[in-house]
């Protein structure tokens, strides 16, 4: 049993009343109750308790014995809201069958790092939640052995009952919870040994499930409220450009049409935030009683643009040699790809150099050098940005879809001038998130709509304006080579890495460390064009051409690919090369030997073409052997196995549902999805053109194995989609005997054959 | 504006609307049937896949001026509490990651099962196709709809 300090701190027990949302929202009633039962057991309705009792910020218990469990992170789709709650029913020792699981409310003063990013919820949260649970269960125990005057030592708890075996005594957390309420709260917790949880590792459904399989409200966009206003926005046709002038006479007449008019979301004298990120700061506002009353309007406002002088001065990528025009500053994609092969490497700067890579190519007997890239993407989230906002003259209400709420506060708070006490963010499930919503322009936006109007409004991006606003993840480059010896040893490596506006390069992760000479160099190219974080930012490509030149290297050597990686992992572990090296070389050849093992390498028939890639980030560790056959020149995906070192699995099926899905974004990512642009004009506006990945396209078998060590979670959200985009590109090549090095590798519906 | 009498999940609603309205937002902003969901506007994605006397359709390209004494029947109106042979599969497996699309996901599903009891593979994949799944939830969703075959589905 590991003794543990409650270093949460006092503040976290503050009673916090405010906690529920009031009211606020028709069709949003925070205080609802909802079941968390396994979905295939009948339902029976839960009692609710005539009165509660907050044991601390994280939870309540019911006088029924009914406990309350409020999710602090934003739910994006990766299921903290059920594990997270888990957590803290491990430590409590409750039935799970007895919790109901409520989202939190923005409270910084409980909860820290309400956030959904970096694949960290359970890592940096596995602590709080635990001390949580156990220290509420330390005061119903406290509370307990002070009501029968025996030491707490004596007594023993299992599913909310508390025991005194010595006098046959039991009661429950629910008649003891009023009690326990009044215990000071202890300095110090004991949290259980791994061997003795009961919930966390094992299967729990989802607990929004029902609610997702019925229709009921559960998203941003699904907020309604009687004097409620729909708003939308206006922006720029391409990036570098900005509103001039407007004439919103016409529109202001059509039916249903209340208000026209322009903000400057962000004006030049606000201090922003990080996840301040926009390209338009400027933009029209049509307000209206119905969505498709303002989606008509919008059609018809006569907006002029013009170019921002801000944003097209001094871009460094707008060359006159490459044939662009410097004064313009719209960018076409086609010269984004010869800038980055042409200009970008000579940009570059030595980031990490172990040993004389220099003399190992001069020396080299061969030198294998091969280029990558990707283009720009977005996100895409099923669920368009969105946002309700309610500004009266002292406080504003938000409730929607944001990954960053804490972050978005601030935003409001600066340009609202709203003391952060009269700002009151609460968040939605989110259709999807994937680092589009890190970044909450579109709730500032909201917000500075419903001042201006006086009224609630729900702001309302159409599919074109999601797609077309930016925060994309950013168009990348890398040219690897390596140096061979006479007697075919890797001698040198080199990877010269770079992007619009950002490298995706890790200069310290493998192989950095495995081998004697290497060179690691990055460089950046501007653009205007808005970038952010996407699911694994960086790893994104990297990972996947990486492994594709770790794969072409070892048939140039003639190694089989996986033994290949093994060796050099093993190299890193027993004579690790340079400093920093930012990976455990076990771990990572241990997620290669279990993928081996469960696929059969080598084993597979004739018929099939297989590649393999492993890959590490957010702290975890995966590997994947991608299975594919052609079918009337189609690449068919026969079966996808997955080997996840995330250490301590919270929730098992729901973390193969993440690798799962993980795999297929990976897969539909590399094969179909690209975002290009002509004179700043995004060339895909829906999804009628920009392809994602579909069911025909899928895996037809995704198999998941988790490694068993007994080590505390890491990152699961991220860490399966980057290396898949590796086995894709290597079972291509086997399937058609050619090597591919462009995402997306299916321009073309069908390219085989 | 005009007023539209119209069948949904088995009752009759009045809405006064342009009669160019699609059904996707008469039900979302009139009825405050909120199930079927947004995602493109173009029947690209099937988010707002509905049911139009049985048959799965694209709610955003629906104009209620074309609805007429048609029935609609709407994720809502699948089943009074979940129990719909298709919203058990989908519980039983665990389908949803965000959630966002699978309300349409299941309307599809359910318009496949109902012509085609116990579909292959091949059919289920043809007949999703057009659904939109970003968290990728396409494996689970074909056990699901495997698991619901061959159960009476009304």
């Amino acid at each position: 049993m590991t003794k543990i300090k409650t270093g949460i701190g006092r503040r976290s027990f503050i009673k916090s009343v405010s906690i529920a949302g009031g009211g606020m929202i028709i069709g949003f009633n925070w205080l609802a109750c909802k079941r968390a039962e396994e979905a295939t057991e009948n339902e029976v309705a839960m009692q609710m308790p005539d009165e509660w009792f907050e044991l601390n910020g994280y939870l309540k218990i019911g006088d029924n014995g009914v406990v309350t469990i409020y999710s602090p992170n934003p739910e994006i789709g990766q299921n903290v809201k059920t594990s997270m709650p888990m957590i803290v029913a491990e430590e409590l020792d409750v039935d799970w069958n007895n919790v109901v699981v409520e989202q939190a409310p923005l409270n910084t003063d409980i909860f820290t790092r309400q956030l959904a990013g970096g694949s960290q919820s359970i890592r940096q949260g596995w602590e709080s939640l635990r001390m949580a649970g156990a220290t509420a269960r330390q005061m119903l125990l406290t509370a307990a052995a002070s009501e029968w005057e025996v030491p707490v030592s004596e007594l023993s708890v299992e599913n909310g009952i508390i025991q005194h075996k010595n006098s046959d005594r039991s009661i429950g957390y629910g008649e003891i919870a009023k009690a326990a309420a009044q215990v000071e709260v202890p300095e110090e917790v004991e949290l259980k040994d791994n061997d003795k949880f009961k919930i966390i590792g094992t299967s729990r459904k989802n607990v929004d499930a029902k609610k997702i399989v019925t229709g009921q409200p559960l998203f941003g966009l699904d907020v309604t409220q009687d004097d409620m206003l729909i708003a939308m926005v206006v922006q720029p046709p391409a990036f570098g450009m900005q509103l001039k002038s407007m004439n919103a006479e016409k529109v202001k007449e059509m039916p249903g049409i209340v208000d026209v008019f322009t903000i400057d979301t962000y004006p030049e004298d606000m201090e922003k935030e990080w996840s301040d990120v926009a390209a338009f700061s400027k933009l029209a506002v049509v307000v209206g009683e119905s969505t498709w009353q303002v989606m008509q309007a919008k059609k018809e406002l006569k907006v002029e643009w013009d170019l921002n002088p801000e944003l097209t001065k001094d871009i460094q990528i707008l060359e006159k040699s490459l044939g662009m025009d410097d004064a313009s500053g719209l960018e076409s994609s086609k010269f984004h790809a010869s800038l980055m092969a042409e200009v970008g490497s000579k940009k570059s700067e030595v980031v990490r150099r172990d040993g004389d890579p220099e003399k190992a190519f001069k020396n080299a007997s061969r030198v294998i050098e091969r280029s990558y890239t990707c283009p720009f993407l977005a996100h895409n989230c099923m669920e368009p940005m969105n946002f309700f906002a309610n500004v009266t003259e002292d406080k504003a209400e938000l409730l929607g879809p944001v990954q960053t709420p804490e972050y978005a506060e601030k935003s409001v708070n600066k340009r609202l001038g709203f003391d952060l006490e009269n700002i009151d963010i609460q968040m939605t499930r989110m259709g999807g998130g994937f680092g589009r919503r890190l970044y909450g322009h579109f709730l500032v936006e909201a917000a500075v709509i419903s001042q201006k109007m006086g009224k609630p409004i729900k702001l309302v991006y159409t599919r074109e304006d999601d797609m077309t606003n930016g925060v994309y993840r950013p168009a990348y480059h890398v040219k690897y080579r390596a140096a061979l010896d006479g007697n075919n040893n890797l001698t040198g490596f080199h990877v010269n890495a770079g992007g619009i506006p950002e490298s995706p390069l890790f200069a310290n992760r493998f192989p950095a460390g495995a081998i004697d000479n290497y060179l690691a160099e990055s460089w950046t190219l501007e653009s205007n064009i808005s970038v952010g974080a996407f699911r694994a930012p960086r790893s994104n490509f990297i990972a996947g051409a990486e492994q594709s030149f770790l794969d072409e290297l070892a048939e140039e050597m003639g190694k089989d690919p996986i033994q290949f990686r093994l060796d050099m992992l093993q190299r890193a572990k027993t004579d690790p090369v340079g400093e920093d090296n930012d990976y455990d070389a076990s771990r990572y050849a241990g997620v290669l030997k279990l993928v081996r093992d469960k696929a059969g390498w080598g084993k597979e028939s004739s018929e099939i073409s297989r590649g393999v890639s492993a890959y590490y980030c957010h702290n975890s560790y995966v590997a994947q052997i991608l299975d594919m056959s052609v079918s009337n020149n189609e690449p068919i995906i026969d079966k996808v196995t997955c080997a996840v070192d995330c250490g301590i699995v919270v929730n098992p099926d729901a973390a193969k549902n993440m690798v799962e899905g993980g795999t297929v974004d990976g897969i539909g990512h590399a094969m179909y999805s690209q975002m290009t642009f002509e004179d700043g004009v995004p060339q895909h506006k829906n999804f009628d053109t920009y392809r994602l990945i579909r069911h025909r396209e899928a895996p037809k078998v995704i198999d998941v194995h988790f490694v068993e060590n007994g080590i505390d979670p890491t990152g699961l959200g991220e860490p399966p989609f980057p290396p898949i985009m590796g086995a894709v590109a290597n079972a291509l090549y086997k399937a058609t005997g050619k090597r591919y090095y462009d995402q997306p590798f299916m321009r073309e519906r069908k390219v085989l054959g | 504006m005009a007023n539209f009498k119209i069948n949904i999940n088995g009752k009759s609603q009045n809405v006064d609307v342009d009669p160019s309205t699609p059904m996707l937002w008469v039900l979302r902003d009139h009825l405050k049937l909120v199930g079927t969901k947004y995602g493109c506007g173009i029947a690209q994605c099937g988010a707002c896949t509905i049911h139009l006397d049985g048959n799965a359709i694209r709610s955003c390209q629906l104009p209620i001026s074309t609805v007429k004494d048609k029935k609609i029947t709407t994720i809502e109106g699948l089943s009074e509490d979940g129990d719909h042979p298709v919203q058990k599969a989908w519980l039983e497996h665990d389908v949803p990651q965000c959630g966002y699309c699978q309300a349409g996901q299941i309307m599809t599903a359910t318009a496949l099962l109902k012509r085609n009891p116990s579909p292959s593979d091949e059919e289920i994949e043809m007949a999703m196709n057009g659904n939109i799944c970003r968290c990728g939830t396409y494996t689970r969703i074909k056990a699901a709809i495997k698991t619901a075959s061959d159960s009476d589905i009304a």
